[in-house]
Parts: C-alpha cells; sequence; structure tokens
C-alpha cells in the first residue's frame, strides 16, 4: 500500500465529545493502531476491533492509524476511520457498522409531515438522541450546515446514521447538496433506505426527474422520496411543474431565508416579502397532489414568534414547518393541531360520509347541508392530524361502532 | 500496607480500620444505631473572654496562635462560599506559615478552588481530608496520593459524625460574609453574601474552638445572626473571604440540551401522573441542570392543574423564588442559595427560611425533613439493576463528586435519579455501580431521556402510572437498549489499593474507593 498519503479526520480537541479524530501515516510494517480513547476502560477492545475491520475492508494493511477518541459510538467512530482512508487513497468497499433494529422500516408516501428537524450531517453528538422527540422527520443535513471540506466525512457519517442511528418514529430524510455533489450524495445513501431526499434549490423540473432517475436506476422500486425545496424567484415561478416532475415527489417546500435574499426583501415576522411565494407553492403542491411543507423557524427563544409562525402557515395551507430544535416540535404539533371544535365537526363529516357510503348513496350531508368531495377528504385529514396532535383520544371512533 | 477488609451487608469490601479508628461495616438500611453520649467541646466560662465583646485579632496565623493549633488536629471549614472560598486555603496557608502538620482537614465539601491544598498535602502540613474531593483534589486522591484514607460523608453524615463523637473537630473555622467582633456572624448579606451557613452550625456548638472570618464587620449585633458569637472563641477580619462571582451566580440559566429538558420534563410528569403532585404536597429539586429545568416543569403542570406545594426545600434560585412569590410554593425550607435572587429572597421574604443539615438530613435527629418530603429529584453518575446508585466515582473508579445531601434526600417518599442514559459513549445504567453510594431499596425512579425505570419494590408507583402515556421501561429494557447503542462494556479491573472510603447517613461504611492509576 506504498501509494498511500498521509491524510486525518474528524475533530480534535478537548471540547469534542461523542466523536473522534483519526490520522494515518503511510509505511512498510503492518498495520499498527494507536488509540487513546477517554473510554477505553470500558470500550478498548471493541474500538481497535472497529477500526481493524474498517481498515481491512478497505485493503489497508500497513502503515500507522491514530485515534484520538472522544466517547465516539461505534458507527461513528467507523466513519471517521473510513473517511480518514480513503482520504488517504484507500479504495474498496468499507465495513459497515452493526445496523439498528429499525433501519428496515419502510418509507410511507401518505403520513404526517408536520415537523421536521433539520440536523447537520457532520456532527454525531446532535444525531443520538435525536430519534426520541418525536419529530415527523430528522433531516440529517449535507448541504448548508456542512462546509465544502466536510462533504465526504458528512457522507459517510451520514450514511452509518441511516444504518445504524435510532430515528424512532421519525421519518428518515436527507438534504443533498445540489448538481453533481448531490448525484454523489445519492449515490452514498441511496441503498440504505433514506425515505425521503430533499432536493435544494430546484429551478427546473428536469432536476427533479434528473434524481429521481438515478435513484431509480441505483435502487429501483425502493427510491426514496423527493421533496424539492424551492428557493429561488424561478422556482416559485415553476412550483407546479416541479411538484408536478415526477411521482417520487411527495411534498414541496421552501426556502425563505436563500428566497429573501433573492429577492432583495429581507426576512420579516409579518412575512409580506414572501407571501405569494408561499401562497404559490401550496397551490402548486395541491395542484400537484403532493403536502406543501412551509420554510423554517429559526429563532428557538422565541415561543410565542413560533405558535403565531405556526399558525399563520396552517391557515395558508401548509402541512408543516421545519425546526431547527427539539424544543420547537412540540409548538409545532400543538399549532398544527385542529381544535376542539374543528376536530368535532370533522367527526361529523367523516361519520356522514360513512354513513352515506354504506346507505350507498352519492351525496354525504350533515344535517341539512351536503358536503362536497374535497371537504370530506379534508375531514378524514382533520381527525387524523387531531389524534396525532392529542386533540382527541386514539378511540374516538369507539362509539360509532 | 496491608488493610484489613471485611465484607459488609452490601456485599462490598470496606476496610475495618479508617485513619486509626474502629470503623464500622454497613449493616444495612436502618441495621445501624450508635448509642452513648453526644460529643461535646470543653466546658468554657465566659471570664474567660473580653467583656466587652471584642474577640478580635489581627490575623488568620494570630487566631489559630491563640486557639491553640497543634500538629496533628483537626480544622473544619465549610463550603457555603463554593468555589469563591479564599478562606479555607489562607487557613492552610497560615498554618504552613506556623509550621504545623499533619492536620486534618474536614471541610463539608471542597471545590476546585480548594486545589491550593496540594503542595499542603505535598508538604506534611495537611495529612489527610475527610470530605468530598471534586477536580484536582479527587485525582489527587485518586492516584493513591494522600496519606489518610478519604472519608465521603454526607452533609446529614457529617453532622452525625460530629454529634457521635466519630470526628471531634479541634479548630472551626467560619468564613462569614457578615459579622460582629462577638462573633455573631451571617450569609444573607455582606460583599460575600451567599445565603447561609448551615453547613458550618454543626461545627460552631461542637468544635473545640471556633474562629470566624469576615470581609464585612458591623457593629454589635449583627442581625440575623445564623451563627451565635457565644460559641465564637475568636474574629478575624480581612480584605476579601471570597470572590462574589464565584459564591453565587448573577443569573440562573435552564438548559438547553434538548436530552435534559426531556429528562426534566418526563420527570415532573411524571410526579403530576402518579398523584405525587397533589395539593400541599413538598419537593425538593436541586440547582443542577436538570433539577432546575424539572422545576420549571412542575411550575407549569401546578398552575395548569391549580396545585400549590407547602413546602420546597432548597437548594433555591431565582425560579424557586418566583415560585414562592407567584404562591404556587407556600415556604421554601433552604439549605444553600445558588443565586442573588435567592440570597435576596432569603434576606427579605418570611417565608423563605434558613435551614441546616441538622433539621434536615442528621442521622441522629428526632426525626429529620428530608423523609418528609414527598418526593426529590436527584443526579448520579451511575445506577444499577438493583437501582444501586453511585454519586462519587466516575465509571472508571476515579473521585468525581462529593455526597452533597444525596444520601440523606433518598428517604423522601419518592425519590427519583434524573440522569442521562449515557454520557458519550459511557452507559450510566449498569449492571454493578462501580462505587455504591445508595442502596436500590431507596430509589424509586430512575428517569432518563429514553424512558422512566420504576423500581418494583415499588409496585404503588407502577400501578399508579399504568396506562399513562409516558415511556415506562424496566431497568433492565433500558440497559438492554444502551448495549445496543454504546455495546457491552468490558469489566473495568479494580486496583487492591483503598483511597478513600464512603459513609452511609449512620457512619457505617457502605463501600470503598480504589486506586485508579
Amino acid at each position: 500500500m506504498s501509494d498511500l498519503r498521509p491524510a486525518t479526520a474528524g475533530p480534535i480537541g478537548d471540547d469534542v465529545r461523542s466523536d473522534c479524530h483519526v490520522a494515518y501515516e503511510p509505511g512498510d510494517e503492518a498495520l499498527k493502531l494507536e488509540i487513546a480513547s477517554k473510554v477505553d476502560y470500558l470500550f478498548s477492545e471493541a474500538i481497535e476491533a472497529a477500526i481493524r475491520r474498517v481498515a481491512n475492508g478497505l485493503g489497508v494493511t500497513t502503515g500507522r492509524l491514530e485515534v484520538v477518541d472522544r466517547g465516539a459510538l461505534e458507527w461513528v467512530l467507523m466513519a471517521r476511520a473510513e473517511t480518514c482512508l480513503r482520504s488517504a487513497g484507500a479504495h474498496g468497499s468499507a465495513a459497515l457498522p452493526v445496523e439498528h433494529p429499525n433501519c428496515h422500516t419502510p418509507r410511507v408516501r401518505e403520513r404526517l409531515r408536520r415537523s421536521r428537524l433539520y440536523l447537520p450531517g457532520n456532527r454525531p453528538k446532535l444525531m443520538l438522541s435525536a430519534g426520541l422527540y418525536g419529530a415527523d422527520g430528522l433531516i440529517l443535513d449535507l448541504e448548508d450546515s456542512v462546509t465544502p471540506a466536510d462533504k465526504d466525512a458528512a457522507r459517510i457519517l451520514v450514511r452509518n446514521a441511516l444504518i445504524s442511528l435510532d430515528w424512532g418514529a421519525s421519518e428518515r430524510m436527507v438534504r443533498v447538496n445540489q448538481g453533481d455533489a448531490g448525484l454523489e450524495d445519492l449515490r452514498r445513501i441511496a441503498h440504505h433506505n433514506p425515505h425521503v431526499v430533499l432536493l435544494p434549490k430546484v429551478e427546473d423540473p428536469l432536476q427533479v426527474r434528473r434524481a429521481a432517475d438515478f435513484l431509480r436506476e441505483t435502487v429501483g422500486d425502493r427510491a426514496p422520496f423527493l421533496m424539492p425545496i424551492l428557493e429561488s424567484p424561478l422556482g416559485i415561478h415553476r412550483a407546479y411543474e416541479i411538484a408536478a416532475a415526477d411521482d417520487l415527489v411527495v411534498a414541496l417546500t421552501l426556502g425563505l431565508e436563500d428566497l429573501s435574499a433573492e429577492v432583495g426583501a429581507p426576512r420579516t415576522e409579518a412575512g409580506w416579502e414572501s407571501f405569494t411565494a408561499r401562497q404559490t407553492t401550496v397551490y402548486a403542491a395541491r395542484a400537484a397532489g403532493v403536502q406543501p411543507i412551509a420554510s423554517v423557524f429559526s429563532d428557538i427563544s422565541d415561543e410565542a414568534a413560533l405558535a403565531r409562525y405556526v399558525q399563520r402557515e396552517r391557515g395558508l395551507g401548509f402541512d408543516g414547518v421545519g425546526c431547527i430544535h427539539p424544543r420547537q416540535i412540540p409548538a409545532v404539533h400543538a399549532e398544527m393541531s385542529p381544535t376542539e371544535a374543528e376536530a368535532e365537526k370533522a367527526i361529523r363529516i367523516v361519520r356522514a360520509s360513512r354513513d352515506a357510503e354504506r346507505r350507498g348513496l352519492g351525496a354525504v350531508a350533515v344535517g341539512s347541508k351536503m358536503v362536497d368531495p374535497p371537504v370530506v377528504k379534508q375531514a378524514f385529514r382533520t381527525v387524523e392530524l387531531a389524534v396525532a396532535g392529542g386533540v382527541l383520544d386514539t378511540d374516538w371512533d369507539d362509539e360509532s361502532a | 500496607m496491608s488493610v484489613q477488609l471485611d465484607r459488609n451487608a452490601a456485599g462490598r469490601m470496606v476496610p475495618t480500620k479508617v485513619n486509626g479508628r474502629e470503623s464500622v461495616p454497613f449493616a444495612g438500611v436502618g441495621g445501624h444505631r450508635p448509642s452513648g453520649r453526644k460529643a461535646a467541646p470543653a466546658i468554657a466560662s465566659c471570664i474567660d473572654y473580653p467583656d466587652d465583646g471584642d474577640k478580635r485579632v489581627g490575623s488568620i496565623a494570630e487566631a489559630l496562635e491563640k486557639v491553640g493549633l497543634a500538629d496533628g488536629m483537626v480544622v473544619s471549614s465549610h463550603h457555603h462560599l463554593r468555589n469563591g472560598d479564599a478562606v479555607a486555603n489562607l487557613v492552610f496557608d497560615a498554618a504552613a506559615d506556623l509550621g504545623r502538620r499533619d492536620l486534618m482537614w474536614f471541610p463539608s465539601a471542597s471545590f476546585p478552588v480548594h486545589a491550593n491544598q496540594i503542595p499542603h498535602l505535598d508538604n506534611g502540613v495537611i495529612h489527610h481530608i475527610e470530605g468530598s474531593m471534586n477536580g484536582p483534589l479527587g485525582a489527587y486522591c485518586s492516584a493513591g496520593k494522600m496519606r489518610g484514607l478519604g472519608v465521603l460523608r454526607s452533609h446529614g453524615g457529617r453532622w452525625q459524625a460530629i454529634q457521635d463523637g466519630e470526628v471531634h473537630i479541634d479548630v472551626a473555622v467560619i468564613a462569614a460574609p457578615t459579622a460582629d467582633a462577638f462573633g455573631n456572624a451571617t450569609g444573607d448579606r455582606g460583599p460575600a453574601g451567599c445565603g447561609l451557613l448551615g453547613f458550618a452550625l454543626a461545627d460552631s456548638v461542637y468544635a473545640e474552638k471556633v474562629i470566624v472570618v469576615t470581609d464585612n464587620l458591623v457593629p454589635f449585633p449583627c442581625l440575623p445572626w445564623q451563627i451565635q458569637g457565644n460559641n465564637v472563641d475568636v474574629v478575624v477580619e480581612i480584605d476579601s473571604i471570597g470572590d462574589p462571582a464565584k459564591i453565587v451566580s448573577g443569573t440562573t440559566k435552564i438548559t438547553q440540551s434538548p436530552d435534559r429538558r426531556r429528562i426534566a420534563e418526563l420527570a415532573a410528569r411524571f410526579c403530576a401522573e402518579a398523584g405525587i403532585m397533589k395539593p400541599g404536597f413538598s419537593f425538593q429539586a436541586g440547582a443542577g441542570g436538570t433539577t432546575l429545568a424539572f422545576a420549571l416543569y412542575l411550575r407549569d403542570l401546578m398552575r395548569s392543574a391549580g396545585v400549590t406545594s407547602r413546602f420546597a426545600r432548597g437548594g433555591s434560585n431565582k425560579y424557586m423564588v418566583e415560585m414562592l412569590e407567584e404562591g404556587l410554593i407556600e415556604h421554601i425550607l433552604d439549605g444553600q442559595t445558588f443565586d442573588l435572587d435567592a440570597v435576596q429572597s432569603i434576606r427579605e421574604n418570611p417565608r423563605h427560611v434558613n435551614t441546616s443539615p441538622f433539621t434536615s438530613y442528621n442521622f441522629h435527629g428526632k426525626g429529620n425533613f428530608a423523609s418528609m418530603v414527598d418526593v426529590a429529584v436527584l443526579g448520579a453518575t451511575e445506577v444499577d439493576l438493583e437501582f444501586n446508585g453511585n454519586v462519587v466515582t466516575h465509571s472508571d473508579g476515579r473521585l468525581l463528586h462529593g455526597i452533597g445531601g444525596w444520601q440523606n434526600c433518598l428517604t423522601a417518599r419518592c425519590s427519583m435519579l434524573l440522569v442521562p442514559s449515557f454520557r458519550d459513549r459511557i452507559p450510566v445504567i449498569v449492571n454493578e455501580v462501580t462505587t455504591l453510594c445508595g442502596p436500590g431499596e431507596l430509589i424509586d425512579v430512575v428517569v432518563t431521556e429514553r424512558g422512566i425505570a420504576i423500581n418494583p419494590r415499588r409496585q404503588d408507583l407502577l400501578d399508579a402510572v399504568a396506562g399513562s402515556d409516558l415511556p415506562i421501561n424496566t431497568i433492565h429494557d433500558l440497559k438492554a437498549e444502551l448495549d445496543q447503542i454504546c455495546g457491552v462494556p468490558q469489566k473495568v479491573p479494580k486496583s487492591d489499593q483503598p483511597i478513600a472510603v464512603v459513609k452511609w447517613v449512620d457512619g457505617t461504611i457502605i463501600d470503598t474507593v480504589w486506586r485508579v492509576g
């Protein structure tokens, strides 16, 4: 392996936690590991075995590997070691970490997407408990939160997270980069059951089709769903074409930070500068039969403003919003839930609809008023949201049996 | 040096002799009851003290000479100035200047600022420490560098040891934020105001000689007097007894850690769902990040349920004070004040009351407050499958924390440990705790970010939350989940050299701390 070069991966320093640093030095001697770990008294053997599995997989048998571990879990250690050795020039298929029991949970097209929590793709510490917070979706981000130099490290880390991390009941989402970097992201994660891939700054339906075709070629009918993000005036302008570009699209969202910058109108709490963009996104998504999802709310300390924001976006027709801190999630779910009065009205419509179906009637009536099919469909959704948000008990339907 | 060991009732090997004294192995909860007469200092007579009440001398060294500090004596200090304390360091610096040797330091707790004592341990001024050892002192002791054995006691256990004569204090030095020349002293005002002086109360009554050191001398009478001048031999005025910024914090901030907040919220919801949070209930919450957040979640639940608490036990802070002022808490029975709002409150609000380990924790008291509290929330470094808790050592065996009031609070009607399930890769739920500090029979609930485990001995609590949507798990399930996340840890070898012992609240030895490295 004399063609390898020196390389390093992962952060180093006293304040690093749940992560590790790996350095490789080529040499002719048999591969030597030097491991300094704050958890060596508990895991020295496991750490050495994991690092060796990665090195063997990549065919690295000589040189010196130095690991400075600050309590990284095994899948993190393995990701850092793989990043280091690949950057040293090693090729081949690295050993993968142990699968989490839930890593094969299948994706579901129709599901609640009220909240999605963004997590930086190269920060393992923030991922470890993310599955506990009840977000409808977790997004491991390979784009804006990862520096260009760290893209490859993040791809490997996110792949390992798709295999080993406990995602709880959250939808498994990844935001990829734009352009060719984005295709490389897809190539690296597609086999590991991402449920939804977020495509940034989409301005052309071809971008969606390109990703969709690539995913179908790579993993066939296990291809993840897509959520295009509109972040430019052009993207908004072509919102419907983008939403309808491919069957894999399940939701359409927008990024107000970039959009505001491009429009030249700073983002305000009132949001008038983006009103048309937001409403256009809702209309385009509904027209294409996919979910409209609102932008993130980035002031984590202002809970009242978050509540107002969610109410407003829900009022525009959005089905969910983006979060950047777990504490936003309960507030988002509460505000995305229907009121009790709305829920009760929806129950009356749902029951009337079932009643009409049972009796073979074409039209649904509540009292003396006829109810149109879109209203019936919306009532079913309202009931589902009310149950998810705790407004209705899960057994609300028992008495109708 | 070979040490005679004996297996105690918890199955732990403990020394039969500690620093030359015979010791009693832990005999089970409630299994030991010292007898005899309480210890007492020699009789003093007022005619030996100045009629005008002015007991001042010019310096700490002069004070130590005046009270007759001799080689081998026991010198006590207290931790109400926390990491801002200057006095304990000045005392041993002065003792060193006087050429004294082999002193035993008996602090109610030590802080990183007390790394100052390490040279005094090295050069023989201090023989050993009986009190909590954290940070640099913990590392020093863990490495086996101290001549005697460390003895770790709870706040209540310290009182017990003083009262039943296990430790006889020769010289107590009390840092006083405000005092008069007679020795009356208070902590609730002055530039180094810390709230209260309860940790020094036993020393003021039972020590042979008592020195009060202040940087805020007021004309007699110093009111209120938390320490009575009638117990004091000598008063010393110095420029500064400590760094106010490190004594209390200006503002107490709530943790932003989502895991800690989740743990706190689950614990508060548990109290509500289990029916603990009922009208007139009582609780104890400390100032750690998680327990502080617990109080805030509890506050919200109390508000929406219209429930008030008859009393809360501190450590108090701004948020407890707000609950007191809002009427959600009727009384705070306080052991420590952690921020400026709490210091002001204890000074001005008659419903915010000064307590001590005597009222709350003392094994030789005729009852104490801790066992009357409905729920106490505490931290831990480890908890095992039998619900045993460790609060003094890291899982590699290094001394990390003192016991504080932790053991004493376990007697609450419901004691809850609020802990992350793992820190970095280090599991907090383990097969067997590294150091046993609290027997599992007294630990009722373990709350982690991954779920709540209820001690199977508490069927009443299990029944109370059955059917709730709280994530109730068995401790075995939580452990299995950790094995999946962290991997199964190797067994950590222990050395055979004791460096400290952990006392149970009754004075028996519940476990040994072994040398590391």
